[in-house]
C-alpha cells in the first residue's frame, strides 16, 4: 500500500510534525510519500526530502495554499488521492481543518487524533478528553487519519528523496484576509521538551508574565496556559493546553497555580514528568504530579529560581 | 437570513467517565447528560446574530435518541425558534451525521450553519468541515469572531501560533470555538415558553441515508495509570529530584 503525508509547515519551515507522522505512516506501509501544501514553498520540500524512508516528495505551490485554506489544500491533496491506499495528517488546527473535508469527499469515515498504529486498518484513539483510548478499525478502501504527533517519534533525517512539482489549488469561495501571529523566540509549545504553564492563581497578564517568562526562559521551557488563564486575558489563547487547546508531551511539564480539571489533564498526561507547584495540597492536579510542592507560588518560584541557579541552570 | 444550529447531546463535560470492564464503550447508564459545550456556544451565537437583525429565524437539529429532544429544547429556551429532531438509538459517525445534516439542510435551505468545533465525547473535530464539503459550501473553523455583511461573513479563527482571518462567501459552515462567546442561561420563563415551541421528529429512513458505521470499534480502554508521584518540602528538592530524574 502507498501512504501519502501532508507535511505541517509555514511556507519556509518544516515543522517537526512532520517527521513524526512519517514514523507513524511508516508502520503502515514502505511506500511513504510527502506532499508539501504552501506557497514559495521549495525550502520545505527539499528539508521533507531528507526525511528517511521516504519515497519522494510532491510540492504543491499555489497563492491560496500559502494561507492554510481549507478548501484549497483538500483540493490539493483530493488531486493525489487516486494514487494511495492512506492519507496521514499531522492533528494540527491546520490539518485537523482540511482532513475530514478530504475524508467527506471521499466519502469515507475520518480518523481523528491516533495515538498508535496498531496494523493497517486498526488504530488507536483517545476519546473523552483523553479520558478513554478507543480502537477503532476502518473498512474504508481509502483512509484518512490525522496523527497526534506527540504520540510519536519523530523520524530520523538522512535520506535524499526526489521532489517533484504538482499543481496547487485555489480557495474557491473563501478569501483570506489577514493573520496576526503571536511572535516568540521561546521553543514552540507542541514541540517544546520542558512546557511551564501558568493557571488562574496568576491573577492578572503582567503577574503572568513576570512569574511564568522568566522561569521558562531559565529552563529554555515553552509557556503554556490552562483556559481559566486565557479566558482570563493573562496569556494569549495560542498558549492553551488541554483538550480545546493545545496536546503537549514534554519530557517535563511544569504546572503553577493549575488546578488540574478534566480538560487542561487531556491537553499534556502524557508528559513524562509533571510538577505541580499549587497552594491548594487537593488540587486534582497533584494525582497526576511525578512530584508535587505545596505552595505558594508568590514564594515558591523565586526559591525554584534561585535552586536552579545554585545548581547552575 | 435562516440559520441552523446542530447540536449534541453529551455526557456533562464535568462527569469523570468510567470505560465499562467488558472494555465495550464508556458507562452512560445513571450519568448526566448535557448539550455538548460548543453547541452552546453555536447556539449562542446564532441568538446574537437574531438579536442584531441578521437572522431571520433559528433552527435547532439534533440527531440522537428520543432525549435529544431536551438538548433540542435548551436551544430553543436560550432563544431558538424551532427544532428538528432525527431519531436514532445508533450513535452515528461524523461522515453519517454530516450526511443526515446535509440531507436536513437540502430541505430547510439555511443561508448559515453555526455548530460546535468539536463533541467532548468523540473528540473527532470533523462534522463541519465534512458537512460544507458535502455541500459544496465554503468553511470557517474555529471562529473567535464572526462579523456578517451582506452575502459574505469575516471570521476570526483561532489557529496554532495565532488568529487568522478569513471572508467566506454564505451560505457556509461556521464551527465555533471556546472564544467566540460566553452562553446565556435559558431563564425560567424562556424555559417555559421553550414548551410551547415546535419540534419536528423525523427518523433515519426520512432521509434515506446509509448510516452503517465504517468503523468497527473494537475495544474501548482506560488509559495507562500514572504511577503516584510524591510531594517535595522545598524547592531545591524539587530541583534535586529533576536532576536524578534527568529532565533539567
Amino acid at each position: 500500500m502507498a501512504v501519502l503525508v501532508v507535511a505541517d509547515n509555514d511556507n519556509l519551515v518544516l515543522r517537526d510534525g512532520t517527521h513524526k507522522t512519517v514514523t507513524a505512516a511508516l508502520k503502515l506501509s514502505g511506500d511513504v510519500d510527502i506532499l508539501v501544501l504552501g506557497h514559495g514553498a521549495k525550502a520545505v520540500a527539499d528539508a521533507a526530502a531528507k526525511i528517511s524512508g521516504v519515497r519522494k516528495v510532491l510540492l504543491a505551490d499555489s497563492d491560496a495554499l500559502g494561507h492554510g485554506v481549507a478548501e484549497a489544500e483538500a483540493d490539493a491533496v483530493l488531486a493525489l488521492a487516486g494514487g494511495y491506499d492512506a492519507i496521514l495528517v499531522p492533528a494540527t488546527s491546520g490539518g485537523k481543518n482540511f482532513a475530514p473535508r478530504v475524508a467527506a469527499k471521499l466519502d469515507v469515515a475520518p480518523i481523528s487524533e491516533i495515538v498508535e498504529v496498531v496494523s493497517a486498518d486498526t488504530f488507536v484513539r483517545p476519546i473523552y478528553a483523553g479520558n478513554a483510548l478507543e480502537t477503532v478499525q476502518s473498512s474504508d478502501a481509502k483512509k484518512v487519519i490525522t496523527v497526534r504527533p506527540t504520540a510519536f517519534a519523530a523520524a530520523e533525517e538522512g535520506g535524499s528523496a526526489p521532489v517533484e512539482t504538482v499543481s496547487g489549488a485555489d480557495a474557491g469561495k473563501t478569501r483570506f484576509v489577514s493573520e496576526e501571529m503571536v511572535k516568540s523566540d521561546r521553543p514552540e509549545l507542541a514541540a517544546a521538551k520542558i512546557v511551564v504553564s501558568g493557571g488562574r492563581a496568576m491573577g492578572s497578564a503582567e503577574e503572568f508574565q513576570r512569574v511564568i517568562e522568566p522561569l521558562a526562559d531559565k529552563l529554555g521551557a515553552a509557556v503554556g496556559a490552562s483556559r481559566a488563564a486565557v479566558d482570563a486575558g493573562y496569556a494569549p489563547n495560542d498558549y492553551q493546553v488541554g483538550q480545546t487547546g493545545k496536546v503537549v508531551a514534554p519530557a517535563l511539564y511544569v504546572a503553577i497555580g493549575i488546578s488540574g480539571a478534566i480538560q487542561h489533564l487531556a491537553g499534556m498526561k502524557d508528559s513524562k514528568i509533571i510538577v505541580a507547584i499549587n497552594k491548594d495540597s487537593d488540587a486534582p492536579i497533584f494525582q497526576v504530579a511525578d512530584f508535587g510542592l505545596v505552595a505558594d507560588y508568590k514564594t515558591a518560584i523565586p526559591e525554584l529560581m534561585d535552586a536552579l541557579a545554585a545548581a547552575g541552570k | 437570513m435562516k440559520v441552523l444550529v446542530p447540536v449534541k447531546r453529551v455526557i456533562d463535560y464535568n462527569v469523570k467517565v468510567r470505560v465499562k470492564a467488558d472494555q465495550t464503550g464508556v458507562d452512560l447508564a445513571n450519568v448526566k447528560m448535557s448539550m455538548n459545550p460548543f453547541c452552546e456556544i453555536a447556539v449562542e451565537e446564532a441568538v446574537r446574530l437574531k438579536e442584531k437583525g441578521v437572522a431571520t429565524e433559528i433552527v435547532i437539529v439534533s440527531i440522537g435518541p428520543a432525549q435529544a429532544q431536551e438538548t433540542i429544547r435548551t436551544a430553543l429556551a436560550m432563544g431558538g425558534d424551532r427544532g428538528v429532531l432525527v431519531t436514532t438509538d445508533a450513535d452515528p459517525e461524523p461522515l453519517a451525521v454530516a450526511k443526515l445534516l446535509a440531507a436536513v439542510i437540502a430541505e430547510e435551505q439555511p443561508g448559515l450553519v453555526l455548530m460546535g468545533k468539536q463533541a467532548i465525547d468523540g473528540d473527532n473535530n470533523a462534522v463541519g468541515q465534512m458537512l460544507s464539503a458535502l455541500l459544496g459550501w465554503p468553511q470557517a473553523t474555529y471562529a473567535s469572531a464572526i462579523e456578517i455583511s451582506g452575502a459574505t461573513a469575516k471570521v476570526t479563527r483561532e489557529v496554532d501560533g495565532g488568529l487568522q482571518v478569513l471572508d467566506v462567501d454564505l451560505p457556509a459552515v461556521i464551527t465555533a470555538d471556546l472564544r467566540l462567546n460566553e452562553p446565556r442561561y435559558a431563564s425560567l420563563p424562556n424555559i417555559m415558553k421553550a414548551k410551547k415551541k415546535e419540534i419536528v421528529s423525523k427518523t433515519v429512513a426520512d432521509y434515506g441515508v446509509d448510516i452503517a458505521p465504517r468503523l468497527k470499534v473494537l475495544k474501548v480502554t482506560e488509559p495507562a495509570k500514572r504511577s503516584a508521584g510524591i510531594k517535595v518540602e522545598t524547592a531545591a528538592d524539587l530541583v534535586s529530584k529533576l536532576n536524578t530524574a534527568g529532565v533539567l
